[in-house]
């Protein structure tokens, strides 16, 4: 089975090319199906390479894949070729499992779209880049995979692309990429620079004979990548506003998959990241920041989807924050069970919204418990697990980052404790609006408030309706996630221990188990206060909603205006001065003024032409005699 | 006796002076067709002059090209001068400025 | 087999050849005189194919040399051969001439447009075989007519002011490049003894002195600089591009700025290593510059034909930077980048050209929307802008990376900052395609037509080579590779330059 390992990126990659020739003529829901099977199809050779590497001893749990030589020059030797670890395979396996879940998920939520199969050609398209992209034995053909998530994440934000606001977030987050794809192309030419390969064993076995100052720079730089595609601060910008995208991509793409490819990478390079301690408190400060401050800005606001994306970017920082204290497993164990319950969440947003005819806004929504019981059932189970609450998934891969945090460095710690509190109040403050509380959709006052205020949502909910469940394709993609969502904690200590022979140095921890517990207890209080506090306030309405939701962080701390201001409107007026300014005039100026020198002088030595014969004939005589003057002269 | 050959360059040299300011001076069309001939006469009689003094034939050769290049000359330019006095009976040269800059 | 058939002779007879017959053609069967025209170029086409399969490719040096004497008292042959560096570029100039020959509509005299058209693809041709400065210099020069009279001729409202900018401005670059063949011929005659126009002579005998060499590199370097064009000399181009009818900017992208290029390397490297060397930060710079400024540029830029004319300045940026970076891997990637920037940028002019058949506009205000009513050609124009950006997986991405790896290896300060151009080509390349495509679609665009199966069939072997070229590059990669490796160890041999030995790789080190 582990000959066939380059099956799984292959199946959806046929997929994508089946749907891309015949997709239109296969319909809707044919064409889902084939999409879907695809996917389905890799994970079970996924499962199959699994358990073939099971078989295998701790230090021997590696196999190499070589298919075709793809960039041969020089120095420079990069095939088309597969590593089989047990890093790479748990990425295949959530890739494939959860992926597959929700491209079941999207048969039934893009029913009835007029491009229902470039749907599924995008989707397996970006399953193919996914796949490639852990799957890879080299950084470029990493790089392939990752670009390519990018572009097929650009493609499905700007799915409904007549929508201006959906094509501009698809830009924003392809051009924010981009920024951070800088940092990774830098860093492979300085590995190549000093490796002279760019294939993960040699560059990995050899990291250790890297200078400080050169493994710091690597290190940086690939965190630069990192941070553009996994949404970390200053590049998070464009994850909140890809949620223009159909819901079962924020599941499927800017959850559970391609925002966790930083951590991944991080992860990969864990040798190199382990010499340069800089480095590692540096992308823990970032992740703990940025675990804070999205928090923060998700604690207010009213887009289903949007608490969400924030909260996306919160869980990233905590992957982020264990990466920096050098715990490894438990960013990729968070990775995982984030993955369950994030695309649980995700999906279940999306099945509220299918549920009430595309409505987004929390504040017309409530007591869809009694409407849509799985939808609400499930989206509880994933609520209780991202708020950390035992013994779901989240409660025990938050605890090992905060342990991590604790055991690096206090302040990064508390900052991670106040984030799992916020994380607990603005998850409940969603289940409490969505699913809890007066059915505030039906009010006639609130719709009409409601087309004022969210012009936006130009097909929102209009009063006289009943919100549904949604059909078995979308509700068994739920039960199947809640289920993960709520035991994925069991995964933690096989987990530790089949990622060992990636890891360059295991991560141990030092604390006592005295200690341990005592946090424990600290993180299950605070993330239980948080949710009391989302009852009080939200359930039983002790403080009114305004005074929680400050105008500052529902605008997001206005960060996105501050870009305008500062980069994007200087950047503009750079392009116009260059354009019109110092092309158009200055250079091109230049140009012509040659050209209107020359026809000056024409016009000024045309005079001399004067049509006269005599002139002529005197000027040949002057001419003659200058000549013979001249000779004489030279002569004598 | 014979004629010194000063004397020879002398007279060619005033004759291409006369040649050289009739068509300075001038502005019949005609004139000044003559005068150039003039011109090249006065040269034809310098060469032939340096072609005796010298001892070398070439001198005379040149005469006999720049006979025939005169001649092609005058029969181009007299059908030139034909031409134009067909469109106006009065024209002087300095009428005839078409290709003024 | 190459004794046997002077095949590179043939590649240059044969659209001349064809552009006689179109002369001679009655003026008012268009399609016939199409007909007759795609035909030759479908023999040169052919011909170039069978010489990229004949090409041997472990083979060093020139292949397929033809030798001729010519003007025996001059030292002048009719000396034709390729390597691996201009083997791509003929087999590119083979694949765009046959499309630009039936691909754009026409509006008016075909047979001028067919006969000036194989003219040019034959002038192209000898430049990129020609082994003599006479003869490189001859062609070089007879490029400049057909394109003068297309643009002249065929082109949009300013097309006069474009072609008359266009041919002044390449003259004065000539210019001063005739200067440096002739003193490079007479002063190697007075070192040597010997009178030859013979580039391969000349390259190896090195008889220059230094201060010689470096000013005879800059007259050289002064006409291919405007032929690429680098910054700051580049603004003739913006007007030709957009200037010219679709077929014109196409070939005008697709080859003529790569004679620009392919001189670099052929002329400037080769014949004055030393002096290249010197001169290398200086066009590095410029290069980088080019790649930063142009991308600037484009971002702003109203007319969508005018704003692919500035991302060819970029894009022969990174070719400039991968030449003079003088590593393995940045001068693979320039010649590949050639090829490649051929195939996109020729597909996008070809795009631009099918829109503007439709909507008889070129401003991207004007579009909008379209992706909705053609989704075939949104999806094919993505491709192709996606290639151009750099997309991994397809071509644009391969060329680009060799370039700046290789030039991170040798000169690094300068590929950080041309890195900085990928996020400027998505950026005003996506900006762009959001407003054309994305977006409501409303007014005349609503009614915008679909790809037709001819023009479907005019992308297709560009989309083809595009996406091959990305996945499995290896083929043509292994054939530049010796000759780029012969290029680094001449420049080597007559310089103080010693590339580093990483990017040469451990069969050198």
């Amino acid at each position: 089975m582990m000959h066939a390992v380059w099956l799984i990126p292959a199946l959806p990659l046929t997929g994508f090319l089946i749907l891309l020739a015949t997709g239109r003529r296969m319909g809707d829901p044919k064409a889902g199906y084939v999409a879907t099977a695809m996917m389905v199809g890799a994970f079970v050779v996924a499962v199959g390479v699994f358990f073939d590497l099971m078989g295998l001893h701790g230090e021997e749990r590696r196999f190499q894949q070589d298919l075709f030589s793809w960039i041969s020059v020089g120095g420079l030797d990069v095939h088309v070729g597969f590593l089989v670890d047990p890093l790479s395979v748990t990425m295949a396996l959530f890739v494939t499992g959860v992926g597959a879940l929700i491209h079941l998920y999207s048969v039934g939520y893009m029913h009835g779209d007029e491009r229902y199969p470039t749907f599924f050609v995008y989707l397996n398209l970006f399953a193919f880049s996914m796949l490639m992209l852990v799957l890879s034995d080299s950084f470029l053909l990493t790089f392939l995979g990752w670009e390519g998530v990018g572009a097929c994440s650009y493609f499905l934000i700007s799915f409904w692309f007549e929508r201006p606001s959906a094509a501009t977030a698809g830009k924003k987050a392809f051009v924010t990429n981009r920024v951070g794809d800088f940092g990774f192309m830098l860093a492979m030419f300085l590995i190549f620079a000093t490796f002279g390969s760019l294939n993960y064993v040699p560059v990995l076995e050899g990291a250790h004979e890297l200078t400080h100052v050169t493994a710091t720079a690597i290190a940086l730089l690939l965190f630069v990548g990192a941070v553009g595609k996994s949404a970390q601060l200053p590049l998070y910008v464009w994850l909140p506003d890809a949620m223009e995208g159909p819901t079962p991509v924020s599941a499927l793409i800017h959850a559970a998959t391609m925002v966790t490819a930083g951590v991944f990478l991080m992860v990969r390079v864990n040798p190199i990241l382990n010499l340069a301690p800089g480095a590692l408190t540096l992308i823990a400060t970032i992740g703990a920041l940025t675990a804070f401050f999205a928090a923060t800005i998700a604690c207010a606001q009213n887009d289903i989807k949007k608490v969400l994306a924030y909260s996306t970017v919160s869980q990233l920082g905590y992957m982020f924050l264990a990466v920096g204290s050098g715990a490894y497993v438990a960013a990729i164990f968070h990775m995982v069970t984030h993955a369950f319950f994030k695309a649980l969440l995700f999906l279940g947003a999306g099945s509220v919204i299918h549920g009430m005819h595309d409505e987004q806004d929390m504040k017309y929504m409530g007591a869809l418990r009694k409407w849509m019981p799985i939808t609400s059932g499930t989206f509880i189970v994933g609520w209780l697990a991202i708020a950390g609450v035992p013994p779901f998934s989240g409660f025990w891969s938050k605890d090992d980052i905060l342990l991590a945090a604790f055991e690096k460095n206090k302040a990064l710690w508390f900052i991670g404790l106040l984030t799992a509190l916020m994380t607990a109040y603005y998850m409940s403050r969603q289940v409490f609006l969505v699913f809890y509380g007066g059915e505030r959709w039906k009010k006639p006052e609130a719709a009409e408030a409601h087309g004022e205020d969210v012009a936006h949502d130009a097909h929102g909910a209009h009063g006289d309706f009943k919100p549904h469940e949604s059909p078995p394709t979308m509700a068994f993609p739920l039960v199947v996630l809640a289920g993960l969502a709520a035991v994925g904690g069991i995964l933690k200590s096989p987990l530790e221990r089949w990622l060992e022979p990636v890891l360059a140095h295991p991560h141990e921890f030092a604390s006592s188990s005295s200690t341990k517990l005592g946090l424990i207890v600290v993180t299950t209080v605070g993330a239980l206060s948080g949710i009391g506090l989302a009852y009080s306030i939200w359930l039983r309405n002790r403080v009114r909603a305004e005074t929680v939701e400050p105008e500052v962080l529902r605008h997001a701390w206005y960060v996105d205006a501050l870009y305008q201001k500062i980069v994007e409107a200087p950047g503009r007026a750079l392009a116009n001065f260059s354009a019109f300014v110092v092309d158009a005039k200055v250079i091109d100026g230049t140009v012509n003024g040659v050209g209107a020198l020359v026809r000056a002088g024409g016009t000024r030595l045309r005079t001399v032409q004067s049509g006269f014969v005599r002139n002529y004939a005197l000027a040949v005589a002057v001419g003659a005699v200058a000549i013979l003057a001249y000779a004489v002269a030279r002569s004598a | 006796m014979s004629v010194p050959g000063a004397w020879y360059l002398g007279l060619a040299a005033m004759l291409f002076g006369i040649g050289a300011i009739g068509l300075l001076i001038r502005r019949n069309v005609l004139i000044m067709f003559m005068c150039v001939e003039l011109m090249l006469n006065a040269v034809n009689l310098t060469f032939v002059t340096f072609a005796r003094m010298l001892n070398d034939i070439g001198g005379q050769v040149v005469v006999f090209f720049v006979l025939v290049v005169a001649a092609a000359e005058v029969v181009v330019g007299l059908a030139i001068i034909v031409s134009i006095f067909r469109r106006r009976a009065d024209a002087t040269a300095d009428d005839i400025s078409l290709l003024k800059g | 087999m190459s004794g046997s058939l002077p095949i590179l002779t043939l590649l240059v007879l044969v659209p001349v050849l064809g552009a006689g017959v179109v002369a001679l053609m009655p003026r008012d069967n268009e399609r016939l005189l199409k007909l007759v025209g795609v035909t030759f170029a479908g023999v040169s086409l052919a011909l170039a194919v069978a010489l990229m399969f004949d090409y041997r490719a472990t083979g060093t040096g020139f292949q397929f040399v033809s030798d001729h004497v010519w003007i025996r008292s001059f030292g002048i042959s009719w000396k034709l051969g390729v390597d691996g560096i201009s083997l791509f570029l003929i087999g590119l100039t083979g694949v765009l001439f046959p499309l630009v020959i039936v691909g754009p509509a026409v509006h008016k005299d075909v047979k001028g447009y067919v006969a000036w058209m194989l003219l040019l693809e034959a002038g192209c041709m000898g430049v990129f075989m020609s082994l003599d400065l006479f003869l490189f210099f001859l062609f070089w020069e007879l490029v400049l007519i057909p394109m003068y009279f297309l643009i002249g001729g065929w082109g949009y409202d300013r097309r006069i002011y474009a072609t008359l900018k266009f041919f002044l401005y390449t003259m004065v670059g000539s210019a001063l490049m005739l200067v440096g063949i002739l003193t490079v011929v007479f002063l190697h005659q007075r070192a040597t003894g010997h009178l030859t126009f013979d580039v391969v002579t000349l390259a190896n005998e090195q008889s220059l002195a230094s201060s010689t060499a470096r000013w005879l590199f800059l007259a050289f370097a002064a006409s291919f600089a405007i032929k690429v064009p680098i910054f700051p000399v580049h603004t003739w181009l913006p007007d030709a591009h957009t200037e010219a009818p679709t077929g014109g900017s196409v070939i005008l992208a697709g080859i003529m700025l790569k004679l620009g290029t392919y001189g670099f390397l052929r002329f400037g490297l080769y014949l004055f290593p030393q002096a290249a060397v010197d001169m290398a930060p200086l066009f590095l710079t410029l290069g980088t510059i080019g790649i930063i400024y142009g991308a600037v540029v484009a971002i702003m830029q109203k007319d969508l034909k005018r704003l692919v004319a500035y991302s060819s300045v970029a894009h022969l940026g990174f070719i400039v930077v991968g030449t003079f970076g003088l590593s393995q891997q940045g001068l693979e990637g320039g010649v590949l980048q050639m090829v490649n920037h051929g195939l996109s940028t020729g597909a996008l002019f070809f795009l631009v050209g099918m829109i503007y058949e439709r909507r008889h506009t070129r401003l991207i205000a004007e579009l909008g929307g379209i992706q909705r009513v053609a989704p075939v050609f949104a999806g094919v124009f993505m491709l192709v802008m996606l290639s151009s950006i750099g997309l991994p997986g397809l071509n644009g991405f391969v060329g680009e990376f060799l370039v700046l790896i290789g030039t991170f290896v040798t000169h690094r300060w300068w590929a950080v900052v041309a890195t900085a151009g990928v996020i400027l080509a998505a950026l005003y390349l996506l900006w762009a395609y959001q407003r054309v495509f994305h977006g409501p679609v409303s007014g005349e665009n609503a009614t915008f037509s679909e790809m037709t199966m001819r023009e479907r069939a005019i992308m297709a072997p560009l989309v083809a080579l595009i996406v091959l070229l990305g996945v499995y590059p290896k083929p043509v990669l292994d054939r530049i590779a010796p000759s780029v490796r012969e290029l680094i160890a001449h420049v080597q041999e007559h310089s103080d330059y010693r590339q580093p030995a990483v990017a040469a790789g451990a069969a050198e080190r």
